[in-house]
């Protein structure tokens, strides 16, 4: 996998002496500002997310259980039009997840018209047999979606993965914005870059948008978080912080009678929309792992009641697991009606005899995914495994082929990204943000860009060392007509530098 | 508000304080070692253990009872409850569990706070615990400054609730150790070590301009105890601590609706103090009436954990 095979976001397949003509200006910007002075910048930056404490832990590293993830300076640029295709995409494809979901636990008229082998639902781990029949407000099942993407060329985008459980970053996406607004405050005076800040506006409201029909005209909205020590925890403070409700930990809920109660100073205040981030398995010890000390008895059962929204729904594990993720371009047209604006990855389900003998044949070309492995772990990159690696995988493919999917390894673009020797190009992936409410579904113009810090290297989890960018969506052209709304989010951004 | 934010941000006004009053004692223990011939100097060591109730914790390391040894032990020892860091660290829990009660700057000031000793592993000599207790004490007052600029609301009152009931314990018990620490042999009531030992208890609560201030008098152990326990222009007097109880306990209750037994047993207090007269302590026995505040304080951090249903 060369780097210099690679698409480059903004030199794009002429290296630094001859960018994309759309930005040139940004290329200027690169090459006209001092190593040692972008170097102060990432810094800096660094420094203040150390401040303030903007960390996630990572376990079973007791050494540094709260890191930093590294941040560069140089930002990922979409232009106008890239970004209309990429929503249009996105909302396609998340208003397919929801339509998927809300099937599949309702009628399934998907599985009797033949579109899925009905096994691959029906038997696969995360399909919840515990949530069949319910329906969530406004058949809403995944409020907040994180879809990954990736670039392999100018007009090559594909979705390596769906995220429609607890999809985390969007923290980064705003803290990045922040710093990048202090650090660079030229490039938002040459660039009309769109504004990220109103996320938690955005997401408040599509959280008061789907509250139970009980729930009067100020429902009360909360975070769940697992705890302080949580890996994502500092995402769930911010989030909870930044939309000016309270953020609870499962001891301080309890249920009542089917409701929902947290515990305040006063008495019991009664909850009725949970953005809640921690996974089903540890949400009700009583209907999920009897085991878990985490969770609410009873809150499912409430639920159930139609007394409380949990955001995202139980049960969505089964849209973003893997083996489904090579259907999707099916359940897309089965949905839609047209094809996926946005393509899958190309990928080999070795459930399938014919797929698992192409699979065995081309282990050292092929990136093998556990199905249900999550953070970079449970995979093979077969062009730098070692011949153990590729045979520990061979051996367990065959043993569990419908454990495994496989995937060609992609040539993944490139940003300019500070390193040791300079600016060098650096493969990136990209996670933006799609909420989902009762008026519908909405792309946030913005998200998380992760970076591969190391040459060459295509993992850009931050769990293995991987960094993140800022991500610019630059606003059309004001020739084009909307110049009068526009002026004012500038003005917007000025008064935040 | 939550009951278990309210008990985080009670405990994180406690720790603060905590950590701050352990940084001031070490600052003035120095001093006091730096002016004394050498069984005074370990003497004040001695008590800046018994000060913190951590003497029997320090025996356990076989340590000798010196600058270095208990300097260190109270500031950067991780392996017990009593020192600096580990009242930044438990502050530090406290806020992260309730950051959304806080504002960016409170957070940020304690994160800092913390961050003090993230690099700090050796003891180093006398200067370097000076630096140390020093950025200790501006990160703390960062803190406080913050606090002071977030919205009046619960929130801050139950930061400043803790703060006014550790205060209080740890005044009263800096005064019954250091009232009791005996002098060296040969050394006079009233001379260079006495002397040097009263200007410590002051330094330690900031008080030393305040005291020539309120007394025209040269400097007398009895005055200041009176300082320490009865005038309420004094912050860290057991007179103004009681006062901030009662004034935050109501404005708690002014806006939850909740008044209870913590607030009969914090007036019942406050109207106890103001008849109290501080020379007839004294000669009825100080360590018992301190004894019997201590004990009452801790009296009321139970009330208020019951009235306000910490969990």
């Amino acid at each position: 996998m060369g780097a210099d095979r690679a698409f480059d976001e903004i030199w794009g397949h002429g290296g630094p002496a001859n960018p994309r003509a759309e930005l040139n200006a940004l290329a200027g910007w690169i090459a006209d500002t001092p190593r040692d002075e972008l170097a102060r910048r990432s810094e800096a930056a660094e420094n203040t997310f150390r401040q303030l404490g903007i960390t996630f832990a990572v376990y079973g590293d007791r050494e540094a259980a709260e890191r930093i993830i590294p941040f560069d300076i140089v930002p990922r640029v979409f232009l106008a039009d890239e970004w209309a295709r990429l929503s249009d995409g996105l909302v396609q494809r998340v208003e397919a997840i929801n339509a998927f979901l809300d099937d599949i636990y309702g009628e399934r008229r998907i599985l009797k018209d033949g579109v899925l082998p009905p096994d691959i639902v029906l038997r696969n781990p995360q399909f919840r047999g515990e949530v069949v029949g319910i329906r969530p407000p406004h058949g809403i099942w995944a409020h907040i979606c994180g879809i990954d993407l990736v670039r392999t060329g100018p007009d090559a985008f594909h979705v390596l993965e769906d995220n429609a459980r607890t999809p985390s970053g969007v923290s980064y996406m705003l803290e990045n914005r922040e710093a990048m607004i202090r650090l660079c405050p030229e490039l938002f005076r040459s660039f009309r870059v769109a504004a990220v800040d109103s996320y938690p506006d955005r997401l408040h409201e599509t959280m008061r948008s789907v509250a139970p029909p009980g729930a009067g005209s100020r429902p009360v909205c909360v975070v769940l978080t697992p705890g302080h020590f949580n890996s994502a925890y500092y995402e769930h403070s911010f989030l909870a912080d930044s939309m000016g409700i309270e953020l609870v930990e499962p001891a301080d809920l309890v249920v009542d009678d089917d409701v929902v109660w947290m515990q305040t100073i006063a008495g019991r205040v009664k909850v009725d929309v949970i953005y809640r981030r921690i996974d089903d398995d540890f949400l009700d010890p009583v209907v999920f792992r009897p085991d878990s000390l985490l969770g609410v008895p009873g809150i499912m059962s409430a639920y159930r009641a139609g007394n409380v929204t949990l955001i995202n729904a139980p049960g969505n594990g089964i849209a973003d697991d893997k083996a489904i993720y090579s259907y999707m371009p099916e359940i897309v047209r089965y949905y839609s009606g047209g094809e996926a604006k946005l393509p899958n990855v190309e990928t080999w389900r070795c459930r399938e005899p014919q797929a698992l003998k192409y699979v065995l044949e081309r282990l050292p070309e092929l990136v093998v995914k556990l199905v249900d492995g999550s953070g970079g772990y449970g995979m093979l990159v077969g062009p730098t495994a070692t011949k153990d690696e590729i045979e520990r995988f061979r051996a367990a493919l065959i043993a569990e082929p419908h454990r495994y999917i496989a995937q060609p390894t992609l040539a993944l673009s490139t940003v300019p990204t500070l390193s040791e020797k300079g600016l060098a190009p650096r493969h990136v992936d990209f996670r933006p943000f799609v909420l989902t409410g009762r008026n519908g579904v909405q792309v946030v113009p913005g998200g998380l860009t992760r970076v591969a810090l190391r040459e060459g290297s295509l993992v850009v989890n931050s769990s293995q060392g991987g960094g993140t960018k800022d991500s610019f969506v630059l606003m059309p052209d004001p020739q084009s007509g909307q110049g009068q709304q526009q002026g004012e989010m500038m003005q917007r951004q000025e008064l935040h530098a | 508000m939550l009951s278990r934010t309210a008990a985080s941000l009670y405990w994180l006004g406690r720790y603060v304080e905590r950590a701050d009053f352990i940084a001031r004692l070490v600052e003035a223990t120095v001093r006091l070692d730096a002016l004394s011939a050498t069984p005074a100097g370990e003497a004040a060591w001695a008590s800046a253990l018994r000060v913190t109730y951590n003497d029997a914790a320090f025996a356990t390391t076989g340590a000798p009872v010196d600058q270095a040894s208990v300097a260190r032990f109270l500031t950067i020892d991780s392996g017990h409850g009593g020192s600096i860091v580990q009242c930044l660290d438990m502050a530090r829990n406290n806020a992260r569990a309730v950051r959304t009660a806080l504002t960016r700057e409170a957070w940020t000031a304690i994160n800092r706070a913390w961050l003090l000793f993230n690099s700090r592993l050796r003891p180093g000599n006398a200067m370097a615990t000076l630096n140390l207790v020093e950025a200790v004490k501006a990160e703390t007052r960062g803190f406080e400054g913050a606090v002071l600029r977030m919205m009046r609301n619960e929130a801050v009152w139950f930061i400043r609730l803790g703060s006014a009931i550790e205060r209080a314990d740890n005044t009263a018990r800096l005064i019954d150790v250091k009232y009791h620490l005996l002098l060296p042999e040969g050394e006079q009531i009233g001379g260079v070590v006495d002397r040097d030992q009263w200007t410590t208890i002051l330094q330690t609560v900031s008080a030393v301009t305040a005291y020539r201030w309120l007394y025209s008098d040269g400097l007398k152990p009895s005055l200041v105890i009176d300082l320490l326990l009865s005038r309420p222009e004094l912050p860290r007097s057991l007179a103004a601590c009681v006062e901030e109880s009662v004034e935050m306990l109501g404005l708690l209750g002014k806006r939850t609706g909740l008044q209870g037994g913590a607030d009969r047993m914090a007036r019942a207090r406050m109207a106890r103090m103001h008849r109290t007269r501080s020379h007839e302590v004294i000669v009825g026995g100080l360590h018992e009436w301190l004894g019997a505040f201590i004990a009452e304080n801790i009296a009321l951090d139970r009330a208020i954990a019951q009235q306000f249903r910490f969990i």
